[in-house]
C-alpha cells in the first residue's frame, strides 16, 4: 500500500453573493514510502490547495468543503479532528513552503523557531533541544549554527531562510515531506543547491517528497513519479522518463513546448499554449483544457474524459491523445 | 527615531516595470479606485446604516427649523405655569410637548431638533478649519520631504516637530485655552476644536504623500521627465486624498463630542437663544436627579450621529484599503 | 540600545525648549491677565499694576522668559499666583492622582481589549466579532462625560455600589508619603486604605477607560486578522504547533506591534490630564486644576505643568519606541 493515497480529492471555496469556487476537483495520486513525486500545473490549477488540504491547513469555517480521501499510512487525514491532525503535521507529514521570508515568524529567534518543533513532537527542553537544533541546521547547509540560532531572520539570506525552514520541516523526521515551490523564490544558483539539499536528505532518510512546481525543470531533476493537474484535476500521471519522452495530453506537450531548449535550433520558436488557466470548461461538461486545445475533437465535449492507462503504467484522460515520442532529445537530457 | 526596515525592492526592478506603469497610471486607475471603493460602500450594510443616520441628522439639520412646533426661545412651560424648576417640577412628554420641557420651560424637542443644525455647522466648519490648516502643514512637509532634496527635509523635520508639540499638548486644554483667548463663541468653539484635529491630518497626509511619493508610477513620471511640482499636483495629492477624506469623516464625529465637552465646560456659545446639543447637554447636569430624560435626549442625539459618521467613515476606510481587497 | 535612548533623550530638550517658548507667547497673550482673576472686574488701574510689577508682568517678555529658564534650570518652577503655593508641591500632589487613574483606565483598557480584539478578529464574521466592533464603535462616539455621569448615577447614587467622588474616604486618616494613595496605603500597611483609594479609581478609570479600550479592540482586531493571513502561521501551523504557542509566540507577539504603538500615545493622552472625567468625580487630578489654571491666568502653573506633561508625554512615548525594539528586531536603531 501505498504511503499516501489521495483519492478523490475535492475542495470548494464558497462565499456569499459569489459564484462558488471548485479549486480542486477529483484529485487522485499517490506516494509511495520514499518516493519523490511531483506535482505539476500553472498557478490556479489547485497544487497548493490540494497540498494545504492534506495538511489540514484549509481554514475550518463553514463555505470550505472538503471532499474525498487521503490516506496517510491508513488513517484518513481529511477525517481526523483538529488536535490530532496537529500530532500528525510536523511529526509524520511536514510541509515547506514557497516564500521563506514571509514563512518565517520575524520577531521570534530562528533558534526557538526550530526548537518549538522539537519540544512538541519530540518533548526536547533546554540545552538538548538547542544541541539538536544547532544539528539540524548544520545538517541542512547553515554555517555556525550556533551562531545563526540567537539570529532572526531578516539577518539571513534567502537560501539560509529557505535551508533553515527546511531544518525545521525535517526535524522529526517526518514519513512525508511537500515542498510547495521551495525555489521559485529564490535565485537560480540557490535553486540548484536547494534542490541538491532536499535530494539528499530525501534519500538518507527516506522520507516521501512531494514537489508542488510548476518549473518542469525541477521536476525533471527529482521526481520519481510526475502528476499534471489541470483545472483541479490531474490529467496525465506518469513516471518521470515516459512523461518526457512520450506525453499524451495535449496538456502535458503543451507545457513541455513552453520551455525554452538549449539544444533546440536557433530559429525555432518556443510554441506557447494559447489562452489562460482562466478558460476552461467545468469538468462534469467535458474536458477543462477543451477549449485551448489545439487537438480538440467533438468527443472532448459532453462528459468528462476518462482516464486512459497503458500497459507501461502511464496513465491520461484524454479522447484524442498524442501518441508516439515529442522530443527525443528530452529523455538524454533529464538523465544527466 | 527609528523606522522599520522593510525588505525594499530592488531599483532594477523598479525600472524594468516602468513601460507597463507609465502606461496605467492615467486618470483611469483614480476613477476605478474611486467607483470600485463606492460600489463596495454600497454593499456594507454598516456604509448603508452610517448614511442613512447621516441622512436623516441632515434633513433635520436643513428643514427641521421650518417645522418645529414650538420656538426655541419660547418659555410656554413657565408661562403656563406647568414647569417649576425650583422645585424640581418640570414635566415629560404629553400629547402637545413630545418631549415634555427644558429647565426653562421651553419645548425639549423643538430645541432637539433645531439644535441638530448648530451641531451640523460646529462639526463640519471645525472640520473644515483642522482639515485646512492640517493639510496646509502635512501637504508642504510632504511635498518637502517627498521630492524637494535637501531643504524639504529640512523643512519637513522643522513642521513636523511644530506638529509633535501640538500633539504633546493636551489636546483639550489646547481648545480651553483657545477659548480663553478669544472669548467664548461660537467661532472659537470652532477653532478650537478644529485645532484638536490639525496634527492629526497634518501626520496623515505627510505621511501619504511620502508613501506616494516613494511609489512606482512616481518613478515612473520622474522617469519619463515630467516636473516635479506637476508630479506633486497631477499624481501625489489626487492619490493621498483618501484616506485624508476618510479622516475627515470620522473627525466630523469625535468634533461634535469635543464640541459637546466644551460646553460641558461652560465654553461654548453663550447664546442659550440658539439651541445646541452640548449646552443642552451641561445645562440638564443640576436635573440629571429628578428629570435624567433632560440630559438623555441630547446625548443621545449626540452618539447617534456620531456613530453614523464613524460608521461611514470606517466603511469608506475599508472600502479604499488595498490591504482588505479580497 | 543605551546610545539610542541617550540620543532619544537628547532631542527632547530643543523639543521641550521650542515648547516652553510657544507656551511663553502663547500664555501671555490670553487676554486678562492674573490680576483680573485676583481683583475681579473693580481693581483701580494702580492695583492692576501693582499686581503685574508684583509678579514681574510689567517686563519685557524676553526679560521674563530668562528669568523663567533660569529658575527652571534650578528645577524652580516658581509659585502659584492663584494658590500661593509652590508649583512643584501643587503638582506633586495633584499629578499621582491622574497617574493612578490614567493607569486603572489602561489596565482596564488594556485588559479587556486585547482579549476581546483577539477573540473578535479569531471568531470574524460571528455573533462575538459585531458585537465587539459595535461595542467599540459606541465607545468612541458616547461623550466621556455623559458616560462618566451615566456611570455614577447608577453604580454609585442609584445602587450605592461605589463611592461617587474623590479619591479616598477621608475618614480613614490615611498616611501620605507618595500621594499615590494606593501604593502609600501598601506601603503602610493600611490595607484598608489601600482598598478604599483603588474602589474610589473604579467608576472614574471605567468612564476614562471607554475611549482607550475601543481603540485598543479596533487595533488589535486589525493588526491580528492582518498576522492571522501571514504565512508565517502557516508556517507554525504547518509545525503542528499547539493552538497556545500559535496564538502567544506566532500571532499575538506579531500583533501587539500597533498595538503597542497606539497604547503609548493612549498613555500619554490620558496622563495630560482627564479633565472631564475628574471633573464629574471631584477627582483631585492634574485636569480640573489646570483647567482652572487657565480662568485664573495662573501662567506659572500652567507653564510648569504643561512642560511636565509634555516631557512625560515624551518619555512614555520613548518606553514605547524602547519596546518596540525589544519586540521588533527588524526596528533598526538609528
Amino acid at each position: 500500500m501505498a504511503l499516501l493515497d489521495v483519492e478523490d480529492l475535492s475542495v470548494t471555496f464558497a462565499r456569499r453573493g459569489q459564484r462558488t469556487v471548485r479549486a480542486v476537483d477529483g484529485v487522485s495520486f499517490s506516494v509511495d514510502a520514499g518516493e519523490v513525486v511531483g506535482l505539476v500545473g500553472e498557478s490556479g490549477c489547485g497544487k497548493s490547495v490540494t497540498s494545504l488540504a492534506i495538511m489540514g491547513l484549509l481554514p475550518r469555517q463553514k463555505g470550505v468543503h472538503i471532499g474525498g480521501k487521503a490516506s496517510f499510512d491508513g488513517t484518513d487525514l481529511l477525517q481526523l479532528d483538529a488536535r490530532s491532525m496537529r500530532d500528525v503535521r510536523g511529526r509524520d507529514v511536514a510541509m515547506i513552503f514557497q516564500d521563506p521570508l514571509s514563512s518565517l515568524n520575524p520577531v521570534v529567534p530562528l533558534g526557538i523557531q526550530v526548537t518549538e518543533v522539537l519540544q512538541r513532537h519530540r518533548g526536547m527542553k533546554g540545552e538538548a533541544a538547542a544541541k539538536e537544533a544547532a544539528a539540524l541546521l548544520d545538517r541542512v547547509g547553515i554555517p555556525d549554527p550556533r551562531r545563526r540560532l540567537k539570529e532572526f531572520p531578516h539577518q539571513l539570506s534567502g537560501g539560509m531562510r529557505q535551508r533553515a525552514l527546511i531544518a525545521m520541516a525535517v526535524a522529526c523526521r517526518p514519513r512525508l515531506l511537500i515542498a510547495d515551490e521551495p525555489t521559485t523564490a529564490l535565485d537560480v544558483t540557490i535553486q540548484a543547491q536547494i534542490l541538491e539539499l532536499l535530494k539528499e536528505l530525501v534519500r538518507e532518510s527516506g522520507t516521501a517528497l512531494v514537489m508542488i512546481t510548476h518549473d518542469l525543470g525541477v521536476v525533471a531533476g527529482m521526481c520519481d513519479t510526475i502528476n499534471v493537474l489541470y483545472a483541479g484535476r490531474v490529467i496525465e500521471t506518469a513516471r518521470r522518463r515516459p512523461l518526457f519522452a512520450e506525453p499524451h495530453h495535449p496538456y502535458t506537450v503543451g507545457l513541455l513546448g513552453s520551455v525554452p531548449r538549449l539544444d533546440a535550433g536557433r530559429g525555432e520558436r518556443l510554441t506557447p499554449i494559447p489562452g489562460s488557466v482562466r478558460d476552461v470548461l467545468p469538468w462534469p461538461d467535458g474536458c477543462a483544457f477543451a477549449p485551448r486545445c489545439h487537438r480538440r475533437v467533438d468527443a472532448c465535449v459532453g462528459e468528462p474524459p476518462e482516464l486512459v492507462l497503458t500497459h507501461t503504467g502511464h496513465s491520461y484522460r484524454c479522447v484524442n491523445p498524442v501518441t508516439g515520442p515529442v522530443a527525443p532529445a528530452r529523455a538524454q537530457e533529464e538523465q544527466a | 527615531m527609528s523606522g522599520v526596515a522593510t525588505p525594499g525592492r530592488k531599483k532594477a526592478e523598479k525600472i524594468d516595470r516602468l513601460a507597463e506603469l507609465s502606461a496605467a497610471h492615467d486618470d483611469e486607475r483614480g476613477v476605478s479606485l474611486w467607483q470600485e471603493a463606492f460600489r463596495r460602500l454600497r454593499r456594507n450594510p454598516a456604509a448603508i446604516t452610517g448614511a442613512a443616520i447621516l441622512m436623516l441628522f441632515v434633513l433635520v439639520a436643513v428643514f427641521g427649523p421650518f417645522l418645529v412646533p414650538y420656538a426655541t426661545t419660547d418659555t410656554i412651560g413657565v408661562r403656563e405655569g406647568l414647569v417649576k424648576s425650583g422645585q424640581g417640577i418640570i414635566p415629560g412628554s404629553s400629547a402637545d410637548h413630545w418631549l415634555g420641557f427644558d429647565h426653562q420651560g421651553r419645548d425639549e424637542f423643538s430645541r432637539l431638533v433645531v439644535g441638530a443644525r448648530q451641531t451640523l455647522l460646529v462639526g463640519v466648519v471645525s472640520t473644515l478649519v483642522g482639515l485646512a490648516v492640517g493639510a496646509l502643514i502635512g501637504g508642504i512637509a510632504g511635498a518637502a520631504a517627498g521630492i524637494g532634496g535637501r531643504w524639504g527635509r529640512w523643512i519637513d523635520t522643522t513642521l513636523m516637530r511644530i506638529v509633535d508639540m501640538l500633539l504633546a499638548l493636551p489636546s483639550l486644554l489646547l481648545a480651553v485655552s483657545i477659548a480663553a483667548l478669544l472669548g467664548a463663541s461660537l467661532v472659537t468653539v470652532m477653532i478650537a476644536v478644529g485645532m484638536i484635529s490639525v496634527p492629526v491630518f497634518a501626520r496623515l497626509l505627510r505621511g501619504s504623500m511620502i508613501a506616494q511619493a516613494g511609489s512606482d508610477y512616481v518613478l515612473a513620471a520622474t522617469a519619463l521627465g515630467v516636473r516635479k511640482s506637476k508630479i506633486a499636483l497631477t499624481h501625489i495629492v489626487p492619490n493621498s486624498l483618501a484616506p485624508v477624506i476618510v479622516q475627515a469623516t470620522l473627525t466630523l464625529a469625535t468634533a461634535i463630542i469635543e464640541a459637546a465637552a466644551l460646553s460641558f465646560l461652560g465654553l461654548g456659545n453663550p447664546d442659550s437663544a440658539v439651541p445646541e446639543w452640548g449646552v443642552m447637554l451641561a445645562d440638564a447636569q443640576p436635573y440629571l436627579g429628578t428629570r435624567p430624560a433632560l440630559a438623555i435626549y441630547p446625548a443621545v442625539a449626540i452618539i447617534i450621529t456620531a456613530l453614523g459618521f464613524t460608521l461611514l467613515g470606517e466603511a469608506m476606510r475599508e472600502a479604499l484599503d488595498p490591504k482588505l481587497r479580497k | 540600545m543605551f546610545r539610542f535612548i541617550v540620543r532619544r533623550l537628547l532631542q527632547v530638550i530643543p523639543t521641550l525648549f521650542g515648547l516652553s517658548i510657544l507656551l511663553f507667547i502663547w500664555l501671555h497673550r490670553l487676554p486678562g491677565g492674573p490680576e483680573t482673576a485676583i481683583l475681579g472686574e473693580r481693581g483701580t488701574p494702580e492695583m492692576r499694576a501693582a499686581i503685574r510689577r508684583n509678579l514681574g508682568l510689567d517686563e519685557p517678555i524676553l526679560v521674563q522668559y530668562g528669568r523663567f529658564m533660569k529658575r527652571l534650570i534650578q528645577f524652580d518652577l516658581g509659585t502659584s499666583t492663584s494658590t500661593k503655593r509652590e508649583v512643584t508641591t501643587e503638582f506633586l500632589q495633584r499629578f499621582p492622582g491622574t497617574v493612578e487613574l490614567t493607569v486603572m483606565a489602561m489596565l482596564i483598557a488594556i485588559g479587556l481589549g486585547i482579549p476581546l480584539g483577539y477573540l473578535a478578529a479569531r471568531r470574524r464574521g460571528t455573533i462575538v466579532d459585531h458585537a465587539s466592533v459595535a461595542g467599540s464603535l459606541i465607545g468612541i462616539c458616547i461623550p466621556v462625560f455623559f458616560l462618566a455621569y451615566v456611570l455614577k448615577a447608577v453604580f454609585a447614587e442609584n445602587l450605592g455600589w461605589l463611592p461617587s467622588a474623590g479619591r479616598q474616604d477621608p475618614t480613614i486618616g490615611a498616611t501620605r508619603i507618595t500621594n499615590f494613595f494606593v501604593l502609600d496605603g501598601l506601603m503602610t500597611r493600611e490595607w484598608d486604605a489601600a482598598a478604599d483609594a483603588l474602589i474610589h479609581l473604579i467608576l472614574p478609570g471605567l468612564a476614562l477607560a471607554s475611549i482607550p479600550l475601543a481603540v485598543i479592540v479596533r487595533i488589535t482586531r486589525a493588526s491580528v486578522l492582518e498576522v492571522l493571513g501571514e504565512d508565517f502561521v502557516r508556517t507554525a501551523e504547518a509545525k503542528g504547533l499547539t493552538e497556545s504557542v500559535v496564538r502567544r509566540r506566532h500571532v499575538l507577539r506579531n500583533a501587539m506591534l500597533p498595538v503597542a504603538t497606539s497604547i503609548g500615545l493612549l498613555t500619554g493622552q490620558l496622563l495630560s490630564g482627564a479633565v472631564l472625567t475628574e471633573t464629574v468625580f471631584a477627582f483631585s487630578g492634574i485636569g480640573a486644576f489646570l483647567a482652572d489654571a487657565i480662568s485664573q491666568r495662573d501662567y506659572p502653573v500652567l507653564q510648569g505643568f504643561i512642560l511636565i506633561i509634555a516631557l512625560v508625554y515624551v518619555l512614555v512615548n520613548l518606553v514605547v519606541d524602547v519596546s518596540y525594539t525589544l519586540i521588533d528586531p527588524r526596528v533598526r536603531v538609528r
